[in-house]
């Protein structure tokens, strides 16, 4: 079984960024997962966004731990850092790195299996550290890697492809991002990039812990009637709460929205997330009213998508203000700083005697 | 937009832009495929289906597919489709009786041909295995028409020529040369023939009445009959100083011959500046390595004598202000100018003549004395009475003249068997898929980022040693082999199935140049502007599918720049695009033949 890599030349037409960059430049490796996975379109939409919010490819970070969505790191921004966890554990390395260079951004890519079994406790961590980092999760409820068990998201009375009947509760990342204080929480679905990326952006501009939980379908083994993360069901069952736009810093204000129909919010870099209504009045700022909606649309057997909560401002106690981080890299500090010296370390020392 | 119909036989066909192009529709695709695998007799009958004469054409058509060609869009250059035809042609085998068979029985029903140039040849070459008897009356001592005698043999030698005439006189043509037709009623009247084709050409070269015309006139020569002195060895020299007048494909074989005759310092005098020249691109780069000099905006105003003598012409000096898109907007004459010459060639063009058909036969003239002829079926307003090639609708090139016979030929055997001509077979398109497993495709899809062969030539110090030496040496198979993976493989068509489409996105992700979007539709318009890249060129189709199943939005396929690469239909998850290859059935006399034959009632 052998294949193509996807030919280097392009559209004559592609716009390029303030970089001078086309999106093509933000590809990575070509994608080793089943054709038609969701965790594929998850993995151009975050290129698309990284092009628009014209990254340096050698200031973002791409973590991720094990599973099918792990892999997802490899196939975008190949000029970025990388570090492919041990199961689970991505959120440790993420606050490592992060510790040590808070100038670089971090896009930790996680899985159902990955984030809600084996790593939940690491997850749950790294939002009580209101870590700086965009985390994602490529749900599809199933364990793709060995076959399509239930994972930890699938829902009571899904069915697997076999016919097995699913009958434990899922955990919601959601519901547990809002329970334990994270200041971005978002939902969104492989198949809607116009909702996706803009997501993904005010995600990566965002001081704090964002997480999005994206509903990625398994072609493979979660795609069939009776599933409820398949392709079919969630088109069906999604219900958006607000559309959000991301709008850059720079980028002057081209549309102008009738009062009452769209609400800005300044991110801390001076750029915006406008928040436009869909069916319902919803408040992304009210983190009670949000969980209470994302509980009331899952008793219904659907979907809440779209920016669910949102804090501006990071909460209080965002990691690198809580623990006084340096603001220059370790790697960019003079050694005279970074090591105390003999007299240094034993007055450090002499404070536990 | 409605939802794309691609059961229209021109749908597919179209986005094989240099079948497209081409007017008698070869299959390029599958020949470059054929030498890519170095079976080069199958590439050369894929061609000869079509084109007739493989090895002429694939050193001297006009090839309107390689500007059509997609490759040009994508890169800058497109395939070298031309040179490749003739690496087929140089490099095949024996033909070892795989040229059509004639049948021992005739159909009794005789045709005649006048001129045997290459639209007679081709309706020699459809119409003798369907049993019919061909006769054709060339005025020359030589069969090939303009091919022989306006294409110098350092472009194309007599040998090809000779192999290629050869082929159809060999299925049995009788060829009555140096017989002039001198009028066409006593041909009607007295000949016995079921049907007649008029192939005789353009045979008259534009004269350019000025000042000193008639008294310069044994050093002023008409291009196309000049060459024509020169084929047939009744010319051997040209004086040192020559001048063309006119800048077309004619022109460049004027001055090319000229410096193999003696001259050392032969000017090509444009009246327009470059952008309005009428030779092709290569014709010109081939001219003006030789170092021929190219003079812009001179319009001829006199020809110069003195003693009796031509010594030179004098010319207007032309200025013209053009548009942003390169139009002329006013010209005016800036001053006068005296070039030196001892000959002058005028290569302004050519005409058909008929002064052999009697104006009362039946056959209408039009207000500028060129027959009146029905641009499908090549049947003037006599019936039985065919017209093709440059005779039909003044000069054009080797290759329309081809189609013009195909086409010619389907009317005449309707004509013969009493079936109304207009009604003919349809073209017909048929797809197959190229799917041989999980990423295994039988046609190689990788794009190939190889810029594109050049030909190599014989020296400039070798090459005018001799009047016949053939400049362009051809590509050898492993440059063939090279050039070949150039092709696209455009007829390998993206075909889709909405219904089985889940919308996942994975194609229009994976496509490297970005020709797939899934969106709402809506006017073809404003549908262009919002697409994954704009498609701004709107000589190429857009693909719209039916609704998709679940959300009822369309998918948009661009064509403009599809590299065919197949990753799309790799990375359907639900087989809903497809790589299937189209097969164009552009129908010949024979094909034609087959579809009466079956609608014939069947006797046991």
């Amino acid at each position: 079984m052998t294949y193509i890599t996807k030919p280097k030349l392009t559209h004559p037409s592609l716009p390029q960024n303030a970089l001078g960059m086309t999106r093509r430049a933000y590809e990575g490796a070509l994608s080793t997962l089943c054709a038609g996975c969701g965790h594929d379109s998850v993995t151009a939409a975050i290129v698309e966004a990284c092009w628009r919010l014209a990254l340096e490819p050698q200031n973002l970070v791409k973590l991720s731990g094990i599973g099918c969505s792990s892999k997802t790191t490899a196939y975008f921004v190949s000029g970025a850092h990388g570090f492919n966890a041990v199961h689970g554990r991505m959120p440790s390395i993420a606050t490592g790195a992060n510790a040590a260079n808070r100038r670089l951004a971090y896009i930790g890519i996680s899985g159902d299996g990955d984030t809600l079994s084996i790593g939940l406790g690491q997850f749950c961590h790294a939002i009580r550290r209101n870590l700086d980092m965009l985390y994602m999760i490529e749900n599809n409820g199933v364990y793709g890697l060995t076959k399509g068990q239930f994972s930890a998201s699938a829902d009571i009375g899904s069915r697997a492809k076999k016919g097995e009947v699913n009958r434990q509760p899922p955990i919601d990342p959601v519901l547990l991002a809002l329970d334990l204080g994270a200041t971005f929480v978002a939902r969104g679905f492989s198949g809607d990039k116009q909702q996706l990326v803009p997501l993904i952006e005010a995600g990566l501009q965002h001081r704090g812990f964002a997480l999005i939980d994206i509903l990625s379908p398994c072609v493979t083994f979660n795609d069939h009637e009776g599933s409820t993360k398949s392709y079919a069901y969630t088109r069906e069952h999604d219900e958006p709460a607000v559309q959000a736009d991301f709008v850059p810093r720079e980028a002057p204000i081209l549309v102008e929205y009738a009062p009452g129909e769209a609400r800005e919010i300044a991110l801390h870099d001076g750029s915006r997330v406008v928040l436009r209504k869909a069916a319902e009045a919803y408040d992304p700022t009210n983190r009670e009213a949000a969980g209470a909606a994302v509980k009331a649309r899952m008793a219904a057997g659907e979907y809440l998508t779209g920016l669910i909560y949102l804090d501006p401002e990071g909460g209080s106690g965002e990691f690198h203000a809580l623990n006084g981080t340096p603001q220059e890299p370790l790697n960019a500090l003079p050694f005279e700083s970074l090591c105390p010296g003999s007299t240094g370390l034993h007055k450090v020392l002499g404070r536990y005697r | 937009m409605d939802a794309t119909d691609t059961s229209h036989p021109d749908y597919y066909h179209r986005v094989v832009d240099c079948q497209w192009a081409c007017p008698a529709h070869t299959d390029v695709p599958e020949y470059i495929r054929l030498i890519a695998q170095g079976r080069y007799t199958d590439a050369y009958l894929v061609n000869r289906q079509s084109n007739v004469f493989p090895g002429i054409l694939g050193r001297v058509c006009d090839r309107p597919c390689e500007p059509a060609c997609r490759r040009g869009r994508v890169e800058e250059k497109p395939v070298a489709i031309c040179r490749l035809k003739r690496v087929a042609a140089d490099l095949r085998e024996d033909l070892d009786g795989r040229l059509p068979k004639i049948p021992q029985l005739k159909n009794g029903k005789r045709i005649a041909c006048i001129g045997a140039g290459c639209a007679s040849l081709t309706v020699a070459n459809d119409l003798l295995p369907l049993g019919y008897e061909v006769t054709i009356f060339e005025r020359y001592g030589l069969p090939g028409g303009l091919m022989r005698s306006n294409i110098p043999s350092f472009r194309l030698p007599e040998r090809v020529l000779d192999e290629e005439i050869g082929m159809i006189l060999g299925m049995g043509v009788d060829l009555r040369l140096g017989t002039p037709v001198e009028s066409l009623r006593a041909m009607l009247e007295q000949g016995g023939f079921d049907a007649v084709f008029v192939g005789s050409g353009a045979p008259k070269g534009k004269e350019l009445t000025l000042p000193g015309r008639e008294a310069a006139s044994a050093n002023v020569h008409i291009g196309i009959s000049w060459l024509e002195s020169v084929a047939f060895g009744h010319t051997e020299r040209i004086g040192e100083r020559v001048l063309i007048i006119g800048v077309g494909n004619t022109a460049m074989d004027c001055c090319r011959t000229s410096l193999r005759l003696g001259a050392s310092e032969v000017k090509v005098m444009a009246r327009k500046p470059r952008g309005f020249f009428k030779a092709s691109p290569w014709e010109l780069e081939d001219a003006e390595e030789e170092r021929v000099e190219i003079i812009v905006n001179r319009s001829p105003k006199a020809f110069v004598v003195q003693n009796g003598r031509l010594t030179g012409m004098r010319f207007e000096c032309m200025e013209y202000e053009l548009d942003a898109r390169g139009r002329i907007l006013s010209e005016r004459v800036s001053g006068e100018e005296f070039l030196p010459a001892d000959d002058v060639i005028l290569a302004i063009g050519q005409e058909n003549a008929f002064p052999w058909i009697e104006r009362d036969l039946g056959i209408e003239f039009d207000r500028w004395d060129v027959p009146v002829v029905d641009a499908q079926t090549f049947q003037s307003t006599r019936a039985g009475v065919f017209f093709g090639g440059d005779a039909a609708f003044g000069p054009k090139n080797i290759i329309w003249a081809v189609e013009h016979g195909h086409q010619a030929a389907i009317s005449i055997h309707r004509h013969c068997q009493g079936e109304p001509i207009a009604e003919r077979t349809a073209p017909q398109v048929t797809l197959h898929s190229r799917k041989m497993g999980m990423h295994e495709w039988s046609y190689a899809n990788d794009y190939a980022p190889i810029e594109r062969r050049l030909v190599p030539h014989v020296s400039l110090k070798e090459r005018f040693k001799k009047l016949d030496i053939e400049v362009e040496l051809g590509f050898s198979a492993e440059q063939a082999a090279e050039e070949a993976q150039r092709c696209l493989n455009c007829d390998v068509q993206t075909v889709f199935a909405a219904k089985l489409c889940i919308e996942c996105d994975a194609c229009m992700d994976i496509c490297p140049v970005d020709c797939l979007t899934i969106t709402g539709n809506g006017p073809e318009a404003e549908l262009r502007t919002r697409l994954k890249a704009s498609a701004t060129n709107v000589a190429q189709p857009l693909y719209v599918s039916g609704a998709l199943p679940q959300t009822g939005r369309v998918m948009v396929k661009d064509e403009d720049l599809c590299v065919h690469c197949g990753l799309c239909a790799e990375r359907c998850p639900t087989a809903a695009w497809d790589m299937q290859k189209s097969h164009v059935h552009w129908p010949h006399a024979a094909d034609e033949a087959a579809a009466l034959e079956a609608r014939k009632p069947k006797i046991a």
